[in-house]
């Protein structure tokens, strides 16, 4: 097909197709170097068994929280108005910046066995976080509940405040407007924040490891066995990697009709 | 409330939205009262106050109940958006069956309800249909429909029939003045078309500038307008002289080319603006002192060449004048 407005400019494909390789010559390279003989035992193996699965209920448990913690704060943030309302949302969006080594850092300050929070809790409950798998929980929803509220708030804003206005003329409280028109019209940005907090908390790596330690069946998420696995034997870290590789596309495929639409 | 409460379905209202509307007026039950004005006049903010989405000093007093001191999903008012807002992930009937539902009426009863209602305004079979497969007069009548199901003493319809298609906004018309005729409530009906002031309306409001420029029923109000925009709204011209207000119709306006003999009160000088088809005749619409319309017949149109940029003297025979005063409302 001929473009009328003439060749695209070499001085852009240049540049777009570096891009493009860079991006995928990684991932083929790695699918390319997997051990096809040895990936049915590798994949049978204990260990995998347990950290996918310690991976997905984490991940899972932790994108439940963000649902119940964030749509509200979501809701705060999109439709009431308050002094210091940028300056909260600025706050909620610093750990999507923060390394999450220095997330995990911040979790043991304010969690650990002498922490803030974790030092009352140790003495009252006997429970303490670090190194638990509530403690893994903990850290995925640390990191991923900024991108969860972020994609939220921006869905309920996008539905006009007229329907609140005009739910509210019915006679409707603000919490039946919330559940009955709110959340309704906000629900496709609704679940994709939810899929992107899920994937992120299934690759969180640095604050899990750094708050947790890194025990099998407790702590181990898939990422802190890829990471071990590597120093010892690096056939299975790649059979371990194209798992991850594999639920990550099929994350991509859930949010296909919603980011990825064909123009 | 004080001993002057009264419940007897009467509005009575004293309101200020900052910057914005400063209204008072009294309304009966069973009124329809036209609110017209130019855009900006302040209507949608009067009745966005008195429905509580914008907050007003003052009072409007329905059933002896300030409506300011009650929060909007308590007032009983229903409100009929422009351009809807009907919920796009409810059917019809869910939409007329929300008001009921978020007062408490069971599921059952609220979607009979519901039902009746659709039914009341034609649209029975539409029930199930979501509103993005509901024609723009379909809508309408389920905005209508919805908002009148929760009962309210007071109703708002901000203009009902814009976008609307013109021979579907006649059906429209038609319909809701049969609705409003047997509705026992306070209605404000705000419009920018004549047609609905004159037909539907018991009495007109005129906004101008956030001010009731004037109050009357609408024979009162079109044939001695006190303002431009009411006067073009329903095809009169009126000119200030002194003290005093004088109104004629646009077809007793004679069109010449050269200056009139007669008295210079009745006489303007100007550029034709506007050429338009209007019945029979053709409009012609002049830049004068002020903006004045004139309908002559095709074949003077032609004679006397009249295209926009033209220069003319227009004139009106004294008899054709109503003269008053523009005494406030």
């Amino acid at each position: 097909m001929r473009d009328p407005l003439g060749r695209p400019p070499v001085a852009l494909m240049v540049p777009a197709v570096l891009a493009t390789l860079l991006l995928v010559v990684p991932l083929v390279a790695m699918v390319a170097a997997t051990n096809w003989a040895a990936l049915p035992d590798q994949l049978r193996s204990e260990p995998l068994r347990e950290a996918l699965w310690l991976s997905l209920t984490t991940s899972t448990a932790a994108t439940f929280i963000c649902l119940v913690l964030g749509l509200p704060l979501a809701w705060l943030l999109a439709r009431v108005e308050f002094r210091g309302r940028g300056g909260l949302r600025a706050l909620v969006t610093v750990p999507l910046v923060l390394p999450p080594v220095v997330a995990g850092i911040a979790l043991r300050t304010a969690f650990g066995r002498t922490g803030v929070i974790g030092e009352p809790l140790l003495a009252l409950t006997g429970f303490a976080f670090p190194f638990t798998t509530a403690g893994v929980v903990l850290a995925h929803v640390f990191v991923s509940l900024p991108f969860v509220v972020i994609a939220m708030e921006g869905a309920l804003r996008s539905a006009d405040r007229e329907y609140d206005a005009a739910a509210a003329t019915l006679g409707a409280t603000r919490w039946t407007t919330f559940r009955r028109v709110s959340v309704p019209l906000a629900l496709p940005g609704i679940l994709a924040g939810l899929v992107l907090g899920w994937a992120r908390s299934l690759g969180e790596f640095g604050a899990t490891i750094t708050f947790n330690g890194n025990y099998p069946g407790v702590t181990q998420t898939m990422p802190n066995l890829i990471y071990v696995t590597r120093q010892s034997d690096q056939d299975a870290a790649l059979a371990l990697s194209l798992v991850m590789l594999l639920v990550s596309i099929a994350v991509l495929l859930a949010l296909r009709d919603r980011w990825l639409g064909t123009p | 409330m004080a001993g002057d409460a009264v419940s007897d379905g009467r509005l009575d209202v004293a309101l200020r939205v900052a910057d914005r509307v400063a209204a008072a007026f009294t309304a009966t039950p069973g009124e329809v009262l036209a609110v017209i004005g130019p855009n900006g006049a302040g209507k949608s903010s009067l009745v966005r106050a008195l429905a509580g989405l914008v907050p007003a000093e003052g009072h409007a007093r329905l059933d002896g109940t300030d409506l300011l001191q009650v929060p909007a999903r308590d007032r009983s008012v229903g409100l009929v958006f422009q351009g809807q807002f009907l919920f796009p992930h409810l059917t019809a009937l869910a939409n007329v069956a929300f008001g009921p539902r978020a007062r408490g009426t069971h599921r059952k009863e609220a979607a009979e309800d519901a039902r009746a209602w659709l039914e009341r305004f034609g649209i029975g079979e539409l029930a199930d249909r979501r509103p993005r497969q509901l024609s723009g007069g379909q809508a309408q009548r389920v905005a209508i429909a919805r908002a009148l199901a929760t009962r309210p003493r007071l109703l708002l319809l901000d203009e009902p029939f814009t976008g609307l298609d013109v021979k579907v906004a006649m059906a429209l018309r038609i319909e809701l003045g049969r609705h409003l005729a047997s509705y026992d409530g306070v209605t404000l009906l705000v419009t920018h078309d004549a047609i609905d002031a004159l037909t539907i309306a018991d009495r007109v409001l005129v906004l101008d500038e956030g001010r009731v420029a004037q109050l009357g029923t609408p024979a009162e109000v079109s044939q001695r307008p006190r303002t431009e925009h009411v006067a073009r709204l329903v095809g009169l011209n009126v000119v200030r002289d002194a003290a005093q207000l004088m109104a004629f119709t646009p077809d007793a306006v004679v069109v010449t080319l050269q200056e009139p003999v007669g008295s210079p009160r009745l006489r303007w000088h100007g550029r034709v603006a506007d050429v338009s088809p209007h019945g029979d005749a053709v409009r012609v619409l002049v830049h004068a002192e002020p903006d004045l319309i004139a309908d002559v017949t095709p074949a003077a149109a032609t004679e006397l060449s009249l295209l926009p940029g033209r220069e003319v003297w227009l004139s009106v025979k004294a008899t054709a004048v109503r003269t008053y005063a523009p005494e406030a409302p």
